[in-house]
């Protein structure tokens, strides 16, 4: 194959490391935007989708799309009722003290990781994709279903727009961003807010785990590298801003598999550490950040 | 429905401010409060709205109890708030605003043709973000998005703080109008002559307590208790 190609290769790639890190990382800019918690679970969220996925499929008998379509209702729910519960078990107890739950998410990430270990084993196990089309192009063929997760995300990331946009319950969750204490002198429960928007968070970085994990393995110790991933598209985005994360996801996707396939793939988180360390440096509030 | 205040003591953590603080507000009346700085006004009425939690002390709306209900159902019962800054949703339109000021009561179009009957000035600037308005506007705004709660007891903190004089007319002709609409309100107002032309009574603050309450009908620019209490 000559450069063009292989280019063409690389972006497409870089498309799918995009719409899956764009997935995850909203979820956490979410959180971060609405509650000002940084949830250094939000990687082990993302696992547990990519586990509950592999355990449905193991349990819906039938056709592979079937046992998919399952995982991709199934996973984000429990997910997010796990989120929702750790919220009122935990973060509220701490009244979403900043420095305090950074210190328990990171107590929440070790108690799932070692959670899966236990119950699921140090395997890495795969799932089958729903459906095996593969497109073929002049160069090479490439499979359907990848893109297939990059359209799913686009719809899920522009159902999350009109749903904060939109809607009722957006707007409840932007007047609690903007200002939580007259928020509550407005008759919004506060607490209720924070609990759905914990949900959601963690079920957005449920879905990606549900759909990247037919093409890459359910692992206990997956999440840390989409972790950092969505930490710098999140911080390069600005914290609390879902267009600057969604545009920095499309970058470092696109320059992690580009980067990848002409070099290798520990330059490109090299590279994107570096931008980060960039950003903070020169725009501490990121590209589309509000300066505080 | 009036707003019974009885014994009310509160404070920031170990920092107690309001010191046992007794009064009452009547609908269709003004009642001013004033004081100097920090003798508790504007933490009065945080407390009233449940932000600032009651460690002991009734409060009660026409007989309800508010003191242990959490801050979001305090202006379900008939409570709206006008904090000092306005305290506006910067980021989000006019009318989502006065959308969240009417989440409440849930009757959306008609809260809105209400305030902005009052406000006319608000209609123009429905798509503009809060955070663009000029300080009057946002003032008003802040008072329309309260409004839409269709509040029994409306509290005022400081409405025409920094605002130019048409502004301040414009405000005390809306305070008037509730008024005359049978709304209780609770003004916490610095300047005097302000207070002359709104207020029915007047509850004069020291140290976290109402020490003295006269009908505003007795004072006088000048009058000695001004000099004592706020120091004018």
């Amino acid at each position: 194959m000559t450069f063009g190609p292989f280019l063409l290769l690389a972006l497409m790639e870089g498309l799918v490391t995009a719409a899956v890190l764009a997935l995850a990382a909203s979820g956490l800019s979410l959180v971060f935007g609405v509650m000002r918690v940084v949830n250094v679970a939000h990687g082990a969220f993302y696992m547990l989708g990519a586990v509950l996925a592999w355990a449905v499929a193991q349990h819906v008998p039938g056709p592979a799309a079937i046992a998919f379509a399952a995982a991709i209702i199934v996973a984000p729910l429990v997910v997010g009722a796990l989120a929702a519960a750790t919220d009122g078990l935990i973060l509220k107890r701490l009244n979403y003290d900043p420095e305090a739950t950074i210190v328990a998410t990171i107590g929440l990430l070790y108690m799932i990781e070692q959670a899966t270990l236990s119950l699921y084993g140090p395997n890495a196990n795969p799932v089958q994709a729903p459906f095996e089309w593969r497109i073929q192009l002049p160069w090479f063929g490439y499979s359907g279903y990848k893109l297939f997760v990059v359209l799913a995300a686009c719809v899920v990331l522009l159902t999350l727009w009109a749903f904060i946009t939109r809607t009722k319950a957006g707007l409840i969750m932007r007047a609690t961003q903007v200002d939580r204490t007259t928020a509550r002198s407005f008759g919004i429960n506060v607490d209720r807010v924070y609990m759905g928007t914990f949900a959601l968070g963690a079920g957005l970085a449920a879905l990606a785990g549900v759909l990247i994990v037919p093409i890459q393995q359910a692992h206990y110790l997956m999440g840390g590298d989409t972790l950092l991933l969505s930490f710098i598209v999140v911080i390069i985005g600005g914290l609390g801003s879902l267009r600057g994360t969604l545009i920095a996801a499309i970058v470092i996707g696109l320059c992690d598999g580009v980067i990848s396939m002409f070099f290798a793939p520990t330059l490109a988180k090299i590279l994107a550490t570096l931008l980060v360390a960039m950003v903070l440096v020169f725009r501490p509030q990121g590209l589309f950040g509000a300066r505080s | 429905m009036a707003l019974d205040v009885q014994g009310i003591i509160a404070g920031y953590g170990p920092v107690t401010v309001l010191r046992g603080v007794d009064f009452r507000a009547e609908p269709g009346q003004v009642t001013c409060l004033m004081g100097r700085n920090g003798v508790g006004k504007s933490t009065l009425l945080k407390c009233l709205m449940g932000l600032v939690p009651a460690a002991s002390g009734t409060i009660h709306l026409n007989g309800m109890a508010l003191e242990s209900l959490p801050a979001h159902e305090v202006p379900k019962r008939g409570l709206a708030y006008v904090p000092q800054g306005r305290r506006l949703f910067g980021p989000l339109t006019v009318a989502e605003n006065l959308a969240i000021g009417g989440l409440v009561q849930g009757n959306d179009e008609a809260s809105l043709h209400r305030v902005l009957t009052l406000f006319p000035r608000l209609r123009e600037r429905l798509t503009q973000t809060a955070q663009t308005l000029s300080g009057g506007e946002q003032q008003m705004l802040a008072i329309a998005r309260a409004l839409c709660l269709a509040p029994k007891v409306l509290l005022l903190d400081e409405p025409t703080e920094g605002l130019q004089p048409s502004m301040i007319t414009l405000i005390q002709e809306a305070v008037l109008t509730l008024k005359a609409q049978g709304v209780a309100v609770v003004l916490v107002e610095q300047r005097v002559d302000a207070v002359l032309k709104l207020a029915d009574s007047v509850a004069f603050m020291t140290g976290g307590r109402i020490e003295k309450t006269v009908p505003a009908m007795e004072l006088q620019p000048g009058a000695e208790v001004f000099r004592t209490y706020v120091g004018v």
